[in-house]
């Protein structure tokens, strides 16, 4: 069968392309041609972050009001967090490597959090949810501990007490992006403000 | 809520039943009454009015302390009790100095009261008699000082202002 | 050869057998001896469930003693979200301390604060306008319904129906668009002030509440078409988690639990706040106090609540949504333009509070758990001198150990799931 080499833009031409190349029909030039239209170089890093930063398991894990709109993330039909590969709530600190501090640390909790913490696998992340996790919030007082980051590293905090659901995806969103490795995402660009990375 | 007179009814009673010395005060404000009680008279007066009293006040709803500083004596304990039958409610007060901050246990009467008191325990140090458990309940186990007695610091982080920022070491310095 | 002892020659049970601990005394409950004659476990394991755990509803510590799979004793410890409201409340203004008696129990918001509200209102001898009130018990019956469908949507995710927690989060949406639409916040909204509401409901509230209400049947119905009929969800809660009525009066049980029990006591009816006395509602009570009874009595709840949500709509009378005493409440915005003392008010409110005189008071209201009640001692100044909430989980959890002695993990966990506890609240 004569294989004629113009572009292929439209859907059931590449279908019908797809299908020879699957029967074997497609050879040499035309071989090179079909795979070369389909090939993404990548670095092994970028790669290896895409498929983390879709693929997070959360720990479920939930301490006090802010645990109920994220379990409204997880759980609502509205707010979703499948959409983002996330729905995976895995309840073992082993198999998991998102968590999401939910709630208001006591100081009964916090040696457990750590705990916690350092049971799960490396790469790992940690969002800080809601006022009280981040800073005291408004329990500046002997029994909350003023804030996760206290004995936790934690990579994005989101504002709220309770954030909205919107706001906690947010959150996820900007996690995903300090995964693959823009954590700024262009506002060093806009501000001009290159030579300020903090290479740590 | 029984009303001023009432309660006096019931001030009345307890004391030809329990004894003179029970009863130290009664409290009616607001439409709310309170029966003022000697610590150490507490469990015969709240057994009387559970099981003697013509009108008999059945449930405990709550137990509660507070700390009256500077008002002596400083340390009060307050005994919810509520009767279902004529839905009234009625305050038991007691109130002690710091040094003498022991009650007799009413789990006998209230078995409800368990955590309660562990709670009033934990929280101002009043140490109840006869509670088969008498350890912390709220603040780790190991916590020294009682936190919600007045002169307890509220403790916490001082908020940074550009006025006193310079005093405060960071933890990065 | 000599005789080696080869440990894989050991019979499975036997190697079990490391430590044998002293019985506790009693006689197993029947049907959980062991199958073979002369095997008992002598052996009790204690066990640690929580507080991360996925079925413990917050974080609460189970310290669980089994033998086998059936659970002798139970400890909870509680304390792990402790935030010292209740000190951080002598801090604050009056007004202030509702946004931090709304966490306390974070699932039933609008109850908090209206039990602090309803008794710094005795303490000031407050009126509270009729608009006020009926919008109020409109907001308090969204809110028990939301609290209700959350506890379901959990309490069966942990038994394993885990559609019910989709469909529970979606009508929990439902409430807490309006919730949105009336105050501009999902959760902690401090909406309730003392004196009444803090700001009117908007134009399309009414309509947007007569869908959700009318909506909300049918869904409850769908619900117990998909659990009523299930044979796993019935075995799994019919007859678990048993305890008498005796026993529930005497632990100082309140709530869906004691009504589960049989006896009706609910202090909407039995001492009515809020003119809940002008709504006409059922109370539902169960017979015989297991987990299946608690399940219906929730759903039953939440239908009356639509139908108080309904009456109170109906008859929701026209007037101020707050009371017009400007020494306790801020004035309107308007007025701050023309008149210099509602200046001077608002000025006196928002920098210093009102003032309380001396007193207690103790006001109790009936959240979806049970007896929310709040004590409140005023001193004179503009901060309460202490604020105590009598929380309704922090006793039903009292009846755990009860609950859930001499039976199987798997009803245990059911009993946790039915008490429905909320940590904010117990731990405050």
């Amino acid at each position: 069968m004569e294989v004629t080499r113009t572009r292929v833009d439209d859907l059931r031409v590449r279908q019908l392309r797809a299908q020879q190349m699957l029967r074997g029909e497609l050879a040499g030039a035309d071989l090179d041609e079909f795979v070369e239209e389909r090939l993404l170089f990548t670095k092994l890093e970028t790669a290896q972050n895409w498929a983390r930063k879709n693929c997070l398991f959360p720990l479920g894990f939930g301490l006090a009001c802010c645990a109920i709109e994220m379990i409204t993330v997880i759980g609502s039909p509205r707010n979703d967090l499948a959409r983002f590969g996330a729905e995976a709530i895995r309840f073992t600190p082993r198999q998991a490597d998102l968590l999401i501090l939910s709630g208001r640390v006591s100081i009964k909790m916090a040696p457990i959090i750590r705990r916690l913490y350092d049971q799960m696998l490396e790469p790992k992340w940690v969002i800080s949810m809601g006022a009280c996790a981040s800073t005291a919030g408004m329990f500046n007082n002997y029994a909350v501990v003023a804030g996760a980051d206290k004995f936790l590293p934690i990579d994005v905090y989101v504002p709220g007490c309770p954030p909205r659901p919107e706001a906690l995806i947010y959150g996820i969103m900007k996690l995903q992006d300090k995964i693959m490795g823009e954590p700024d995402m262009g506002w060093r660009e806009r501000y001009r403000a290159e030579g300020t990375e903090e290479l740590a | 809520m029984p009303d001023a007179t009432g309660l006096e009814l019931i001030a009345q009673r307890v004391r030809t039943s329990v004894g003179d010395e029970a009863v130290t005060g009664t409290i009616f404000q607001r439409g709310q009454a309170t029966l003022e009680v000697a610590p150490q008279a507490v469990h015969d007066v709240l057994a009387y009015l559970k099981q003697g009293d013509e009108e008999p006040w059945t449930a405990l709803m709550s137990l509660h302390g507070c700390d009256y500083l500077p008002d002596e004596p400083r340390l009060a304990v307050h005994y919810q009790l509520l009767s279902m039958e004529r839905t009234d409610r009625l305050n038991v007060r007691t109130r002690m100095g710091i040094g003498e901050a022991h009650v007799p246990t009413v789990i006998d009467l209230f078995p409800t009261a368990n955590y309660h008191e562990r709670e009033v325990f934990d929280m101002f140090g009043v140490v109840f008699d006869g509670h088969p458990d008498m350890r912390r309940i709220l603040m780790p186990e190991d916590y020294e000082g009682y936190p919600q007695r007045r002169d307890f610091p509220m403790g916490g982080e001082p908020v940074l202002y550009t006025f006193n920022e310079g005093k405060y070491p960071r933890w990065y310095d | 050869m000599t005789e080696q002892f080869d440990p894989l020659e050991v019979p499975y049970r036997e190697r079990e057998r490391s430590v044998t601990m002293e019985r506790m005394g009693e006689q197993p409950v029947s049907g959980t001896e062991a199958l073979v004659e002369g095997d008992r476990h002598d052996e009790l394991f204690t066990i640690n469930i929580g507080p991360h755990h996925p079925a413990t509803h917050g974080v609460l510590r189970l310290l669980t003693t089994l033998e086998g799979e059936v659970v002798r004793d139970v400890k909870p410890i509680i304390g792990y979200v402790h935030t010292g409201i209740e000190k951080s409340c002598e801090d604050q203004q009056y007004w202030k301390a509702i946004t931090f008696v709304e966490r306390m129990d974070y699932l039933a918001y609008y109850f908090n604060a209206m039990a602090y509200c309803m008794a710094v209102e005795t303490l000031l001898d407050e009126d509270v306008p009729p608009r006020a009130q009926y919008l109020r018990v409109a907001h308090m019956e969204i809110n028990r319904i939301a609290s209700h469908l959350f506890a379901l949507a959990t309490g069966a995710l942990d038994i394993g129906a885990v559609t019910m927690l989709w469909w529970g989060c979606r009508e929990r949406d439902l409430a807490l668009d309006l919730f949105e639409m009336s105050s501009g916040q999902r959760i902690h909204t401090r909406y309730f002030q003392v004196g009444g509401v803090i700001e009117d409901i908007p134009p399309g509230w009414e309509k947007k509440v007569r869908e959700f209400t009318k909506v909300m049947p049918k869904r409850l119905d769908q619900y117990l078409d998909l659990l009523d009929r299930n044979e796993i969800w019935l075995r799994r809660l019919k007859g678990t988690g048993v305890i008498s009525q005796e026993r529930a009066l005497e632990l100082g049980i309140t709530g869906p639990l004691l009504r589960a029990t049989g006896h009706p006591w609910d202090l909407r009816k039995a001492m009515p706040y809020s003119s809940y006395e002008h709504f006409e509602f059922d109370v539902p009570i169960g017979v015989h106090g297991d987990n299946y009874d608690r399940f219906k009595v929730r759903i039953e709840e939440m239908r009356e609540s639509c139908r108080i949500i309904d009456q109170a709509l109906d008859g929701l009378p026209e007037g101020p949504w707050i009371t017009s005493n400007r020494k306790v409440a801020l004035p309107p915005r308007h007025e701050l333009a023309t008149s210099m003392e509602a200046l001077i008010h608002h000025f006196k409110l928002v920098t210093e509070g009102f003032r309380v005189p001396p007193g207690e008071a103790y006001a109790a209201i009936e959240s979806p758990r049970g007896e929310l009640g709040c004590f409140v001692v005023a001193d004179g100044s503009a901060k309460p001198a202490r604020v105590h909430m009598r929380d309704p989980s922090f006793v039903n959890l009292q009846s755990l150990p009860e609950m859930a002695k001499d039976s199987l993990i798997a009803d245990f966990i059911a009993c946790v799931a039915m008490l429905d506890p909320i940590l904010g609240g117990i731990d405050r």
